[in-house]
C-alpha cells in the first residue's frame, strides 16, 4: 500500500507540473495588462517601469516561467497583486472556509445519498422510487447557484417577512458581532451560517449519489451470494448493509474522486451567492482583477485536490474491496 | 370517419388512438400548437417574411412544422401495413425500447417543444427583449396581466426575455457539444485503434485536462480574454468538454477492434483512416450519443453559470444566467426575475437528461443507473 502511494504521488509530479504550465500560460498569454491597476494617467514613465519591474512583469514571459516554477519549487506562490501579502497566507487563511464548506457538504450528501439510493434500491418501482428519482433528477439538472438564491429567498427573506422561528442568515461566514459571542453561541452562530451554503451544495450532490447508489445496488441485489446471505437467515438489515452495501458501494467510491473538481465549481458559485470568505471567492475575484499570482495559486491548489481526491479514491477502493491490492 | 380524414383535420390523433400516443401526441401538439400562433399572430406572420432574419425562419418554422406534422401523418396512415415491420435493425430496435419510456418520450416532446420555442420567439413573444417599458410605472412589476411573468429592474418583460433566452442556451449547447463530440470521438478512436504512443499521449493528456479545474480555465479565458462573444464562449466549452467523450470511445475502440470484422477490414487491406472512420466509429456511436444528450445540459449549466458569474453575453442579450444574477439584487422586492430565469434552465436541462437516460437505457442496458 505504501509503495503504491509513493508510486502515485510521483506520477503525479509530472501532471501537476503540466497543470501549473498551462494554468501559467493561459493567464500570462492573455491580452491586458495586470500592471494597469496601480497606474494611474498623471504617472511619469519611470515610475510606471518601476512598477512592471516591482511586478517582475518586465522580463519576457519563458524568464517569468521559468522564475516562477523555480520559486514554486521552493513552496513560494509569489505576492499577490491586490492583496499586498504572499499568496500562500491568502490562501493559508481561506482554504479552511472552503474545505468546512465542501467537507460538510460532501459528507451530508454522501450520507443522505446512499442512504436514499439503497431505500430506491431496495423498494424498486415503488412510489417512493419514483418520486424519490423524478425529483432527484430535478436537483441534479439544477444549477448550484439557483438552488443556492432561492434558499436564500425562502429561508432567509420570507421566513424573516413571515417570522418563521427559524431564519438562516444569507451571507457570509459570521454575525457581524461574532467576536462578542459566548463560545456556544459562536458554535451555533457558525452552524446557521454553514446551513444554507452546506445544503445547497449537498442537494445537488447527493441527488447524483442517490442516482448511482440505486443502479449499482440494484445489480448487486440480484446477485447470487445476496441469495445465499438471505437464504442462510440473515436479517435484511444485514444482508442489505453488510453483504449488498459493500459490493454495491465500490463504484460510488469513484464519484469522490469525480466529485472533488465538480465541488470545486459548485463552491465558486456557491461562495459568490454567500459571499462566503473561501478559495473559488478568491480565484474568481483574482481573475476580474488580474491577479496572476493569486490565479495560479488558487487554481493550482484546486489541481492539487483533484489529483489527491483521485489517489483517496483509490485508496477507499482497496478498504472497501479487499479483491483490490496495491502490490 | 377513416383515419385519413381523421388525419387530415387532427394530425396524430389517429396514431394515438391505435396507442402510439408518443409520435401521435408529438405531431397533433405540434400541429394544434403552431397552428394557434398561426392565428393569433396572423399579423406578425404575414409582416415576418419581409423582416429580419430571425423573423423569416420563425415564419418559416411554423410553415414547416404544421407541414411537417400534417405531412408524416397523412403519410403514416395511408402507407401499407406490413411496410411497419420492415427490418429490424439496431437502430429501429433501440427506438422500440425507447418508446416504452414514457418518462423519455416526455422528455423528447419538451426538447422538441423548446426548441420550437426558441425558433418561432419573434412571433410569440409578447414584448421585445431589450426594449424597457416606462421606468416610472413598469419598474418590477409583478406577475400577471400584461406582463405574465412580470418585469426586471430595467422594466423589460421577464417573460419575453426568457423565451428569447432560449435561443442562448440551446444554441450554445448545440454547437458546444457538437464540437467536443467531434473532437472526442476522433481522438479516442484513433488512440484506442492505435494504441501505442499514440493512446498513452492522448490518454496522459486526457488525464490532466480532466483533473483540470474546468470552471477556473473556463472563467479565466473568457475573463482575461475580455470578449463577450458567444463564438469564444461556444469554442471555449466545447474544448474543454470532450474528455470524458474521448474516454468513452477508446473504451468502446479497444475492444471492437479485437472483433472479427475489423480484422476482416485490415485483411481486405484497407486503410487505417477508412478503418476508422467507417468501420470503427459508427460501431462506437452509442455511448457517444447519450453522453452527447446528458452533455447538452451539461454546457447549458456552465453557460449560465458564467453568465451568472457576469462572464456571459453582452448586455442587454438575454440570457439565464445572467437573468437570475440580475434578479439577485431584487429577491425580496421582485422574486419572479431569478426564479422563472431559473425555472428555465432547470426544465431545459431535466428534458435533455430525461432524453439522455433514455437513451442509455435503449441503446446500452450494460451502462442503465
Amino acid at each position: 500500500m505504501t509503495t503504491f502511494i509513493v508510486r502515485r504521488l510521483l506520477g503525479a509530479i509530472p501532471l501537476v507540473l503540466g497543470i501549473a504550465t498551462i494554468i501559467f500560460f493561459v493567464v500570462n498569454l492573455a491580452p491586458g495588462d495586470p500592471a494597469l491597476r496601480f497606474m494611474s494617467p498623471n504617472m511619469s514613465q519611470e515610475a510606471i517601469e518601476q512598477v512592471r519591474v516591482n511586478l517582475g512583469l518586465d522580463q519576457p514571459i519563458p524568464i517569468r516561467y521559468v522564475r516562477w516554477l523555480g520559486a514554486l519549487g521552493q513552496g513560494d506562490l509569489g505576492v499577490s497583486f491586490s492583496h499586498n501579502r504572499p499568496v500562500l497566507d491568502v490562501i493559508k487563511e481561506l482554504l479552511p472556509n472552503t474545505l468546512l464548506l465542501s467537507v460538510s457538504a460532501i459528507g451530508v450528501a454522501f450520507v443522505f445519498g446512499i442512504l436514499l439510493g439503497i431505500l430506491q434500491a431496495v423498494r424498486q418501482y415503488s412510489l417512493l422510487d419514483s418520486v424519490a428519482s423524478i425529483v432527484g433528477l430535478f436537483f441534479y439538472s439544477m444549477p448550484s447557484f439557483w438552488l443556492a438564491l432561492m434558499m436564500v429567498l425562502v429561508f432567509s427573506l420570507f421566513a424573516y417577512e413571515l417570522q418563521w422561528p427559524i431564519q438562516f442568515p444569507g451571507t457570509d461566514i459570521q454575525s457581524v458581532d461574532y467576536a462578542f459571542l459566548s463560545p456556544l453561541e459562536k458554535v451555533q452562530d457558525r452552524l446557521l451560517h454553514l446551513t444554507l451554503p452546506a445544503t445547497s451544495l449537498a442537494l445537488v450532490l447527493a441527488a447524483g449519489i442517490a442516482r448511482y447508489t440505486r443502479g449499482s445496488m440494484l445489480e448487486v441485489i440480484r446477485q447470487d451470494f445476496v441469495r445465499t446471505a438471505r437464504a442462510k437467515g440473515l436479517s435484511e438489515p444485514v444482508v442489505i448493509f453488510k453483504h449488498a452495501l459493500r459490493n454495491g458501494l465500490i463504484p460510488v467510491i469513484t464519484l469522490l474522486g469525480l466529485y472533488l473538481p465538480f465541488l470545486f465549481s459548485g463552491t465558486v458559485f456557491i461562495e459568490s451567492v454567500f459571499s462566503w470568505p473561501g478559495m473559488g471567492k478568491l480565484v474568481v475575484d483574482a481573475i476580474t482583477e488580474r491577479d496572476y499570482p493569486v490565479i495560479m495559486g488558487g487554481s493550482l491548489v484546486f489541481a492539487n485536490m483533484v489529483v489527491v481526491g483521485n489517489l483517496v479514491s483509490d485508496m477507499l477502493y482497496a478498504v472497501v474491496d479487499p479483491r483490490i491490492r496495491y502490490d | 370517419m377513416t383515419d385519413a380524414s381523421l388525419s387530415a383535420v387532427l394530425p396524430g390523433f389517429p396514431q394515438m388512438l391505435k396507442g402510439r400516443w408518443g409520435v401521435g401526441g408529438m405531431s397533433l401538439t405540434v400541429w394544434l400548437g403552431l397552428l394557434g400562433v398561426l392565428l393569433n399572430r396572423w399579423a406578425r406572420f404575414g409582416a415576418g417574411w419581409g423582416g429580419p432574419l430571425d423573423h423569416q425562419i420563425a415564419s418559416l418554422t411554423v410553415v414547416a412544422g404544421l407541414l411537417g406534422a400534417w405531412g408524416w401523418s397523412m403519410f403514416d396512415v395511408s402507407r401499407p401495413a406490413e411496410m411497419e415491420r420492415s427490418g429490424i435493425g439496431q437502430w429501429s430496435l433501440t427506438a422500440r425500447a425507447f418508446k416504452k419510456n414514457r418518462v423519455a418520450v416526455i422528455g423528447v416532446m419538451v426538447v422538441v417543444w423548446i426548441y420550437l420555442i426558441a425558433l418561432i420567439t419573434p412571433l410569440i413573444a409578447p414584448h421585445d427583449p431589450a426594449t424597457q417599458a416606462s421606468l416610472l410605472t413598469a419598474r418590477l412589476v409583478a406577475p400577471g396581466g400584461e406582463f405574465p411573468l412580470g418585469t426586471d429592474h430595467l422594466s423589460r418583460d421577464v417573460f419575453s426575455r426568457i423565451m428569447y433566452g432560449a435561443r442562448i442556451s440551446l444554441s450554445i449547447g448545440f454547437i458546444a457539444v457538437g464540437i467536443s463530440v467531434t473532437i472526442g470521438t476522433l481522438l479516442g478512436a484513433v488512440s484506442g485503434y492505435l494504441g501505442g504512443w499514440v493512446d498513452t499521449v492522448v490518454m496522459r493528456f486526457v488525464d490532466m485536462v480532466i483533473s483540470f479545474p474546468r470552471l477556473v480555465l473556463l472563467i479565466a479565458i473568457v475573463a482575461l480574454f475580455e470578449s463577450n462573444s458567444i463564438f469564444l464562449i461556444m469554442a471555449v466549452l466545447g474544448l474543454t468538454q470532450w474528455p470524458g467523450t474521448a474516454r468513452i470511445v477508446r473504451g468502446e475502440v479497444l475492444s471492437l477492434r479485437e472483433r472479427e470484422f475489423i480484422e476482416a477490414a485490415r485483411a481486405l487491406g484497407f486503410s487505417r483512416r477508412r478503418i476508422i472512420l467507417r468501420h470503427v466509429i459508427p460501431n462506437a456511436l452509442a455511448p457517444v450519443i447519450v453522453t452527447a444528450t446528458l452533455g447538452v445540459g451539461n454546457v447549458i449549466v456552465l453557460e449560465a453559470g458564467l453568465s451568472f458569474l457576469g462572464l456571459g453575453l453582452q448586455p442587454p442579450t438575454p440570457s439565464w444566467g445572467s437573468m437570475v444574477s440580475d434578479g439577485r439584487g431584487y429577491l425580496l422586492d421582485a422574486w419572479w426575475i431569478s426564479t422563472f430565469s431559473g425555472l428555465a434552465i432547470v426544465l431545459t436541462v431535466v428534458a435533455f437528461n430525461l432524453v439522455g437516460d433514455g437513451l442509455r437505457d435503449a441503446l446500452d442496458p450494460r451502462l442503465r443507473t
